[in-house]
């Protein structure tokens, strides 16, 4: 650990004030995901806990405010902090599970890809490329069209327009691994080729992925809450920080605007941290620059 | 270049025959398209006959040369919804979609560039870390909540300008344009501003980067050296040769903004071909979202074969074979 705070990442990190920021943003979130039930008094899906008596209050500095709802309340007397915390475990669910199964899959097929040349190099990299003409929300929209609504639904478009950039990239840095003389010693030693790629080319194609998967994260909140906003995303029941504004915008022509407009910072204050901090990572693993 | 043109347009029609394939399945595996032309009282013999009708009972592999033999001839299929061709449709609603994306675009690099530019050659200035944690929060906000955010204020709660819709629009060549009324300016402000931030985000980091990269070039010290004004350098030597990058993404973003559209067009109830596909997607009207995809699919392989066109002309250096 002291060791840790010796390296000149640490000391660049404590000197770089978006990486602070960044930081404090995800740790926020990290805390309301992980104890967000326990940090409020309602369960905003517990029909026994809702009073309609208290819907539609408004933020508590404004008129007719309630302390108990600082950030105000839905029409169903829901608290919209308890709400923003509970959607925010969704949001945030989404976005860390299809960032892994994209890069699961993604590293796999550009190993692959990148190894063995010829038509599985072929096939996979024509599939990319017809993949990058498009653009992800699109392709994501259309999958979800023809299947319908569903937390595991969103999950699999968005890994689907996800693998891509893994691939090509981990394709890109396996061509150059595979030229130098470790592999070469590797085959020459007789390895299978399953454990050069595992014990050899894997560990030295992972480090530009950090910063693709960081980054990635925040996307893939904002596609699922685009996609969650058209009603193609989450289920009513499963509510996420997108499902959130749209069930505010419905409202918003009465001036209700603290339903929808809440969970939208919510979801800009995540997706802000992670590409600050995502932005430093970049710019501390890229050895170009130093 | 002619080989070139050759191969390329032989790649379009691959990815186009791709696309179709793949929509095709996707269309085939789910839902059953025949409970949206059969009324609810249909009986069962009136619905084996509607199948009939629709090709239903065909294997897959007929049923996809009927797709793509009638898509090849310039049937497209007709809406369940309107009972009309589901072309017509989306050709109707094309320029309304065209107009906010061209109008988004140019508001993007309008303010993109030159700020840029600036953020490029000051990277340590105050001014230019204010310029960068806002494109930053651009690329982090929603676009959907942003426009939700400027209805609220400009439209709901200021009045100043409208929430909804295309207002006038003046008649040329048979296309319908707001760009040529004052009250087409009025309602296209909003979505087109929308739509525009997350493409001007990414454009002013482009520029910024390639900036950087660029005033480490030699050719940039030889132009100070010769005494050109500081203008001239960044100008002339530096945005030309930094904008290489930029015009790439440039189509990249092109395409992003017409899939983007989709959801501005929703939020604002703009009368383009994406507000058509999202409503046909909840109506489950097939053929217009076929024909979408096609028609959107087509424009994006032209995009990318533009792009590439383009990067020659401002490139030398890059020859296409």
């Amino acid at each position: 650990m002291t060791a840790f705070l010796r390296t000149e990442f640490f000391h660049n990190y404590t000197r770089s004030s978006s990486a602070i920021i960044g930081s404090a943003l995800m740790a926020f979130f990290a805390v309301a995901v992980l104890a967000g039930p326990f940090l409020v008094a309602q369960n905003p899906y517990d029909i026994a806990s809702l009073d309609l008596m208290d819907s539609y209050k408004p933020p508590v500095w404004l008129d007719g405010g309630d302390p108990r709802y600082w950030l105000g309340t839905d029409g169903q007397g829901r608290d919209v902090w308890a709400s923003i915390l509970y959607g925010a475990r969704i949001s945030v669910f989404i976005g860390l599970v299809a960032m892994m199964a994209s890069c699961v899959i993604g590293t796999l097929l550009g190993l692959l890809a990148g190894f063995y040349g010829g038509i599985v190099d072929s096939v996979i990299m024509r599939i990319a490329d017809v993949q990058l003409s498009f653009p992800s929300i699109l392709i994501a929209l259309f999958l979800m069209s023809a299947v319908g609504t569903g937390v595991d639904k969103v999950l699999i478009a968005l890994t689907a327009v996800g693998w891509v950039v893994y691939a090509r990239t981990v394709r890109g840095s396996t061509l150059s691994e595979i030229e130098k003389e470790y592999v070469q010693a590797a085959r020459v030693a007789g390895l299978p080729n399953h454990k050069i790629i595992r014990k050899h080319v894997l560990p030295n194609v992972l480090t530009p992925l950090i910063v693709i998967a960081t980054i990635q994260v925040g996307t893939f909140v904002l596609i699922e809450a685009s996609l969650s906003f058209l009603g193609v995303g989450v289920p009513i029941t499963q509510p996420s920080l997108g499902l959130l504004i749209k069930n505010g915008f419905d409202v918003l022509f009465s001036g209700l605007w603290w339903t929808s407009v809440f969970p939208g910072v919510a979801i800009m204050m995540l997706v802000f941290g992670i590409n600050l901090f995502g932005d430093f990572l970049r710019d501390e693993l890229n050895p170009r620059l130093k | 270049m002619f080989g070139y043109l050759i191969k390329r347009l032989i790649q379009m029609l691959l990815v186009l025959w791709v696309v179709s394939v793949i929509v095709f399945l996707m269309m085939s595996f789910t839902g059953d398209p025949v409970f949206m032309v059969v009324p609810i009282d249909a009986t069962d013999a009136e619905i084996a006959q509607a199948r009939r009708l629709l090709g239903l009972y065909d294997s897959l592999l007929v049923q996809y040369w009927k797709f793509i033999t009638s898509l090849v001839q310039g049937d497209f299929g007709r809406s369940y919804v309107f009972r009309q061709p589901a072309m017509t449709l989306i050709l109707e609603r094309m320029p309304a979609t065209v107009e906010m994306v061209l109008v988004a675009m140019v508001l993007a690099v309008v303010v993109a560039i030159p700020l840029g530019v600036y953020a490029g050659a000051n990277p340590n200035g105050r001014l230019s870390r204010i310029i960068m944690s806002s494109s930053l929060l651009g690329i982090s906000l929603p676009g959907f909540w942003v426009g939700m955010v400027l209805i609220y204020l400009f439209a709901v709660n200021w009045g100043v300008f409208p929430s909804s819709g295309r207002g006038d629009t003046a008649e040329v060549f048979g296309l319908r344009v707001s760009l040529l009324t004052w009250d087409g300016w009025h309602h296209i402000a909003l979505p087109a501003i929308t739509l525009s931030l997350g493409t001007m985000a990414i454009l002013l980091r482009m520029t910024r980067a390639g900036m950087m990269e660029v005033s480490r070039q030699d050719y940039m010290k030889f132009a100070r050296a010769k005494g050109a004004t500081r203008r001239d350098v960044l100008y002339k030597h530096g945005l030309k040769n930094a904008l290489i990058p930029v015009v790439t993404i440039f189509g990249l973003q092109l395409g992003d903004l017409i899939a983007f559209a989709t959801i501005t067009e929703t939020i604002f109830s703009w009368p383009g071909m994406g507000k058509l596909l999202i409503d046909s997607i909840y109506r489950a009207d097939r053929p217009v979202i076929v024909v979408y995809l096609m028609l959107v699919a087509l424009i994006f392989v032209v995009i990318n074969f533009l792009v590439d066109i383009v990067y020659t002309l401002i490139d030398p250096r890059i020859t296409l074979k």
